[in-house]
């Protein structure tokens, strides 16, 4: 995308009709670091690659809980994606103090998107540069939708947003057509699948990656460093070719590693 | 536009009541006893028909019992224009929930749960809505029913019943009430309870309405009268132990 004239104000359309901050919003959603999600009939899976200013500091909190149904993952603008937990937190909070009853995902991210549009028509506002994966259980099952900064929102089977996402989008299209049916195991080592194809070829350890889940009868959580670890260890033994559609939740432990473990290769530096 | 918040909604109605001397003191018309049981295929509620102004039984085709939602009953007893102004409440609640359009659906606990907080709200501005209610429903198969007083005391029970209902129909019910009640037997306990509060309740009148709630939806049955039995012999010689008494 090039400078124009029609891009300085949100609410300038161009002649082509389109907005271009709106679209620029957009790009700072694909310059943010990877999440992926993916969901079956009863999980849903969240999966980021962790982010550090350098060596010396913490990584960036990209998961955040919305409610012991809900969580969201972002990639973009973090100080954006952090105000809009809070709203998600204080939605969900309110609506259980008035029905006792945890507020269905669907209405959440319709929620969500109408505040995102608003911010698409106001002289005086900005979009929020982040893009939400909210991964939510209720009464019709589980559910991954993907909230974009332009105020759309789209319900998903397998996402993945944010830079080098492209390579795991590959990996779950690949893959999607039976996540309905998945487990909870199977699901888990596909997210993590799809995130080791963002990395391309970086070190792939516990400490480079957050995972999160939710399921019937399992509140949302982010697994501890030593879970993913274990996870890791035990779905990494197969190489670069990912093994087809397995009936059974095992990963094929026998096949030869080729390239092994990414651990072997130096640490390269992530983009920041 | 946050069309979900009950916050808004309650002040979208409450903003009329300015002037700070109009509270609720005292009811004046008020309907008696409710009466609500889980049965096998859902709820059953009954209550009469009478509506009283002070000891006047004023008016007598009243309908207490009314459906909310595709989901919930909820029948009250108290005073009536609080009780009409709850259903206002409920059917803007309702409507927005139906807005929505996303299949989902507020079934009888987030009702029970939204009430509690209005009847609570109200009693802590002094400004109670002097009734009480008994939601009931079934959604998905879980059968729901619970009661809210005019102070926002609630709870869920098998069997819930208001104000008289309460000292004389919830002794009966709790020896009598079992899981699997069938519709006829449902309706027969529930006659049992009302005859009863019939003899003894100077406000209830002799026309009864029987309501249903099951995964089908509401069904209201017409109402009826309950046959009273006067012919015991205390009453066909009430004097025959004191001559001259009355």
């Amino acid at each position: 995308m090039f400078r124009n004239q029609y891009d300085t104000d949100v609410t300038t359309w161009s002649p082509a009709g389109r907005l271009f901050q709106v679209e620029y919003a957009m790009e700072a959603v694909k310059q943010g670091s990877a999440a992926i999600g993916l969901r079956s009939k009863t999980h849903v899976v969240l999966a980021c690659v962790n982010k550090s200013n350098s060596e010396l500091s913490s990584h960036q909190k990209k998961i955040f809980k919305a409610d012991d149904h809900i969580g969201v993952a972002i990639a973009g603008l973090t100080a954006d994606g952090r105000v809009l937990s809070r709203y998600m937190r204080s939605e969900c909070i309110n609506y259980s103090y008035s029905y006792e009853s945890p507020l269905p995902v669907g209405r959440l991210v319709v929620q969500l998107a109408d505040k995102a549009q608003v911010c698409t028509q106001r002289s005086w506002k900005r979009p929020y540069g982040v893009g939400l994966l909210v991964a939510g259980l209720d009464e019709s099952g589980a559910h991954l939708y993907y909230n974009c900064p332009s105020g759309n929102y789209f319900e998903y089977q397998a996402f993945a947003i944010g830079s080098r996402s492209q390579a795991a989008k590959t990996y779950l299209e690949r893959k999607f057509e039976n996540f309905m049916s998945s487990s909870r195991e199977e699901l888990l080592k596909d997210a993590l699948f799809a995130l080791r194809e963002t990395l391309q070829g970086e070190k792939f350890t516990n400490s480079t990656c957050t995972v999160a889940v939710v399921g019937v009868g399992e509140a949302f959580h982010i697994l501890d460093n030593q879970t993913v670890q274990a996870l890791i260890d035990s779905f990494e033994i197969v190489g670069e070719e990912v093994p087809g559609n397995d009936e059974g939740a095992a990963v094929d432990q026998g096949t030869a590693a080729d390239e092994g473990a990414p651990a072997d290769q130096g640490m390269a530096p992530m983009d920041v | 536009m946050n069309l979900v918040d009950s916050t808004q909604v309650n002040s979208t109605l409450l903003s009329s009541e300015t002037a700070s001397s109009e509270r609720t003191l005292y009811p004046y018309v008020t309907g008696t006893s409710v009466i609500g049981i889980k049965y096998k295929d859902g709820i059953l509620m009954a209550a009469d028909m009478g509506a009283s102004y002070g000891s006047t039984l004023r008016y007598k085709s009243v309908e207490r019992l009314k459906p909310v939602g595709k989901h919930s009953l909820l029948g009250a007893s108290g005073e009536i224009s609080d009780f009409q102004e709850i259903l206002r409440y409920l059917d803007e609640l309702i409507l927005y929930d139906n807005m929505w359009d996303d299949g989902n659906s507020l079934g009888p606990k987030e009702v029970h749960n939204y009430l509690t907080r209005v009847m609570y709200n109200r009693r802590n501005k002094f400004n109670p809505l002097w009734n009480s209610l008994i939601l009931g429903g079934i959604k998905n198969g879980q059968k729901y029913l619970g009661m809210v007083s005019m102070i926002g005391v609630h709870f869920e029970d098998n069997h819930v019943a208001t104000g008289f209902g309460n000292h004389l129909a919830r002794p009966i019910l709790r020896d009598e009430w079992n899981e699997n009640l069938s519709f006829e037997d449902g309706v027969k306990l529930l006659e049992k309870c009302m005859r009863v509060l019939l003899y003894r309740d100077r406000s209830a009148v002799n026309k009864i309405q029987i309501a249903k709630i099951t995964e089908e939806g509401f069904t209201t049955y017409p109402p009826y009268a309950l046959k009273t039995f006067w012919n015991f012999s205390a009453f066909e010689n009430p004097t025959v132990g004191a001559e001259g008494s009355w």
